[in-house]
């Protein structure tokens, strides 16, 4: 039985972090992982889009449509783009945050209204946070990928010292504290 | 001890361990963490050169001295290289020579999706092909031992899914090898062409010999599964196939993809009652299969561009449809913009206001296509920006010289814009060239080159002077500006393109994501002074929105470049520390 996990968001926003976290504390699991990513636009502000797969055995490397268990969302937007590649009865994980894209800017298109809200009518389900204000309270902003991590992983059948050992792993020491805490944080609030 | 490694990373892991001495490329996305990855072993010479060709030779001389050599590039790299590609399968090698080539279905970062077999079949050196960074950091080492038992250089074929994917690899220690002794060999090495005639023979046999070899390698492997349905497959379309049909169908993977077995295939297609071909672009396995007399699927039912993947493989040979939710209506795309605080915008902006035409090149300014600036008319490939508009005001003259002027990046200058701007001093047009010198490789993740004075492990290194370069091949006219200097800018590209000789504009500023680039405090908008009249909008910064008809600034994303304030004719934008 292999898992997907899709993390999307916009170029420079952090998923890197978020996928290397999951690959290491995956691969300690015991489980084949795959982690797929498109770089070359990624600092370009544009969509982007990581693949996470696990399972006894692991073959193709991309998340193709229906097949996604969880996506994971820094931004409104995206969780909307890559909803078809979401399996019907999936949970999207999505930070509130809404960033503008070039054709909105210019005034050539708008940013859809009540995302959210459609998403909820979708036969999926939705865990949406302002994921921002809880990375401030914690610490850094920059604690955003931490925050959806915690949410994502009270979905997940695996203890929370191995989460936690995974941070350590994986972040900085001097940013360990501030990153568990944003973890926690994320794992516990409303949604 | 087991980890997850990127593609090309575990390739990297692969020739190191082998014993690869040398190594000389230039990026190129998806196959530029190949060398960035070498780079970081201390016992390998790594370096970027200008351009692949020149990668390409360095290696040969490497592998001719006796070291097992290197380079690396993406898929319309190996159109640079092609010169050295096709007579070093003539000359053969001393110590092994690998080259990597990585293509790039489906276009995420690239101008064409040609594919690269092809340059594998028309230059006789074998090929092979990884589906995955545990077969890439095995057929790294393979490339070495091929490349010296058969006397060829041999292309290590990746493709983005590869390049760009992690999964488990189990890395060993470093084995040296000796350096093979250099000894002069004229009939060999000298390709003059009573040598030539004497060595393409030898081309010949070494290609029955690598086909006899195809027969039995372990790389290409048969699974056997269901007998109904026959799948030939290689590189990341074998996962898919996987994935999609597991024993389902029967399976022959191949990891060498030049030359194709012929006896293997046949036999393979003896077993099975339907034979499908899966590949990615062009139809060459499919079509050596009908050489062989098969009758095979492929392009009827699988396309001839973009990916493939396991839904689509399901989909046309088990007729299952994925199920999923979409939303009714359509979400506005989210396109790759030049960043805030590029130093591109404001010399972009210059153009578009004056209505230039303007002929680009490849690189992070080729966004500068993109609307609200639109101020481009044509990219091709590397360097065609200066031999492009040469041809362009030789066609029209007067009527296109006062407006057209070429874009070309520092690195796509070395690479291949000083052999056009030398025709354009020598065949004398009168045309206007514009070096955008951002002191880094960008578009690819930031890689030094030859005007950065620096090398790939970020050591001093000599420096290309552009203006002394320029005034050399006869420029007379050579101007420097900066692009967040809108006026400097425009004042400058007015006067250049209204003398009559050709000049040089160099628009001079570092990437403002480099991490030695100090960024001013944010921007601040004054929403009382804001008329909302947009101007500050033209310049399609991801900074800066409308907001209930004001400017309003993300200040998680200004860096205080400051050219929104030139734009602002009510004051409305001020910076920090005014």
């Amino acid at each position: 039985m292999i898992k997907n996990i899709m993390i999307v968001g916009v170029g420079g926003q952090g998923s890197l972090l978020a996928s290397k976290l999951l690959g290491h504390l995956l691969l300690t699991e015991g489980y084949d992982v795959k982690v797929s990513e498109v770089h070359g636009m990624s600092q370009r502000g544009g969509s982007v889009v990581t693949y996470v797969r696990f399972g006894e055995k692991v073959y193709s490397p991309i998340i193709d449509k229906g097949e996604a268990d969880f996506i994971v969302s820094f931004e409104q937007l995206e969780a909307a783009r890559y909803l078809p590649c979401l399996k019907k009865g999936g949970r999207i994980v999505t930070n509130k945050q809404k960033i503008d894209p070039m054709p909105v800017i210019t005034g050539a298109a708008e940013y859809p209204e009540n995302l959210l809200e459609k998403l909820k009518d979708a036969d999926v389900h939705v865990d949406a946070m302002d994921c921002v204000s809880i990375a401030e309270e914690a610490g850094s902003v920059k604690a955003v990928n931490i925050v959806l991590l915690g949410r994502l992983s009270k979905y997940f059948d695996i203890p929370l010292e191995k989460w936690e050992k995974a941070i350590e792993a994986c972040v900085p020491s001097k940013f360990l504290e501030l990153n568990k805490k944003a973890f926690a944080m994320g794992r516990n609030c409303e949604a | 001890m087991q980890q997850l490694m990127l593609g090309n990373k575990a390739l990297a892991r692969g020739l190191y361990e082998a014993g690869c001495s040398v190594v000389s490329s230039y990026p190129g996305t998806p196959s530029t963490e190949v060398t960035e990855e070498i780079a970081k072993f201390d016992e390998v010479y790594c370096e970027w050169a200008p351009n692949e060709k020149v990668g390409m030779e360095v290696a040969f001389g490497a592998s001719l001295a006796g070291k097992r050599s290197f380079c690396g590039m993406k898929h319309v790299g190996l159109n640079v290289a092609a010169d050295p590609l096709f007579t070093c399968s003539y000359t053969g090698v001393n110590a092994g020579m690998v080259i990597c080539v990585a293509d790039d279905a489906g276009m995420h970062s690239s101008q064409n999706e040609q594919d690269s077999r092809h340059y594998a079949i028309a230059a006789k050196v074998p090929m092979l092909e990884p589906s995955d960074s545990g077969e890439a950091y095995e057929f790294g080492k393979l490339a070495y031992e091929l490349s010296e038992e058969f006397d060829t250089p041999v292309i290590v074929k990746m493709c983005t899914r590869v390049a760009h994917s992690q999964s488990i690899v189990d890395p060993k220690e470093r084995v040296e090898v000796p350096t093979v002794k250099y000894e002069k060999n004229i009939q060999k090495y000298v390709m003059m062409p009573g040598n030539a005639i004497r060595r393409h023979p030898v081309v010949e046999e070494r290609t029955r010999k690598l086909t006899e070899y195809a027969e039995t390698c372990e790389i290409n492997r048969i699974e056997m599964g269901d007998t109904s349905l026959g799948i030939i497959t290689s590189s990341t379309c074998y996962q898919y196939v996987k994935e999609a049909l597991g024993d389902k169908a029967s399976i022959l993977k191949l990891g060498l993809i030049n030359p194709l077995p012929v006896q293997k295939i046949k036999d393979f297609a003896a077993k099975v009652d339907r034979l499908v071909v899966v590949e990615e672009l062009d139809p060459i396995i499919e079509n050596h299969c009908r050489e062989l007399g098969l009758e095979v699927s492929g392009k009827d039912i699988f396309p001839m561009m973009g990916e493939i993947s396991q839904n689509m493989v399901a989909e046309k040979l088990l007729g299952k449809k994925a199920e999923f939710e979409v939303l009714e209506e359509e979400l506005p795309v989210r396109p790759p913009v030049m960043c805030a605080g590029c130093p591109h915008r404001g010399l972009f902006y210059a153009l578009s206001k004056q209505k230039i035409t303007v002929l680009g090149d490849i690189g992070c300014y080729t966004l500068g296509a993109v609307a609200p600036l639109s101020a481009m008319d044509m990219t091709l490939c590397m360097g065609a920006s200066i031999s492009a508009i040469h041809g362009f005001n030789k066609a029209l003259g007067e009527e296109s010289e006062g407006k057209t002027v070429a874009v070309i990046g520092d690195s796509t200058f070395m690479h291949s814009g000083m052999t056009g701007l030398a025709n354009i001093a020598y065949n004398q047009s009168n045309s206007t060239v514009i070096i955008l010198d951002n002191s880094i490789t960008g578009m690819t993740g930031h890689q030094q080159n030859p005007t950065t004075g620096y090398n790939i492990k970020g050591d001093p290194a000599g420096k290309v002077d552009l203006e002394a370069l320029c005034k050399a091949m006869g420029f007379e006219r050579v101007r420097v500006v900066d692009p967040y200097n809108l006026k400097e800018c425009n004042d400058v590209i007015k006067e250049e393109l209204s003398v009559e000789e050709p000049s040089v504009i160099i628009s001079r500023r570092p990437c403002a994501l480099l991490k030695y680039v100090k960024h001013k405090a944010p921007i601040i908008a004054d929403p009382d002074k804001c008329k909302g009249c947009k101007s500050c909008m033209k310049l399609g910064c991801p900074a800066i929105s409308m907001k209930k008809g004001k400017a309003v600034i993300d200040n998680t994303l200004c860096v205080g470049c400051g050219v929104c304030q030139q734009m602002c004719a009510f004051d409305a934008l001020k910076g920090q520390e005014e």
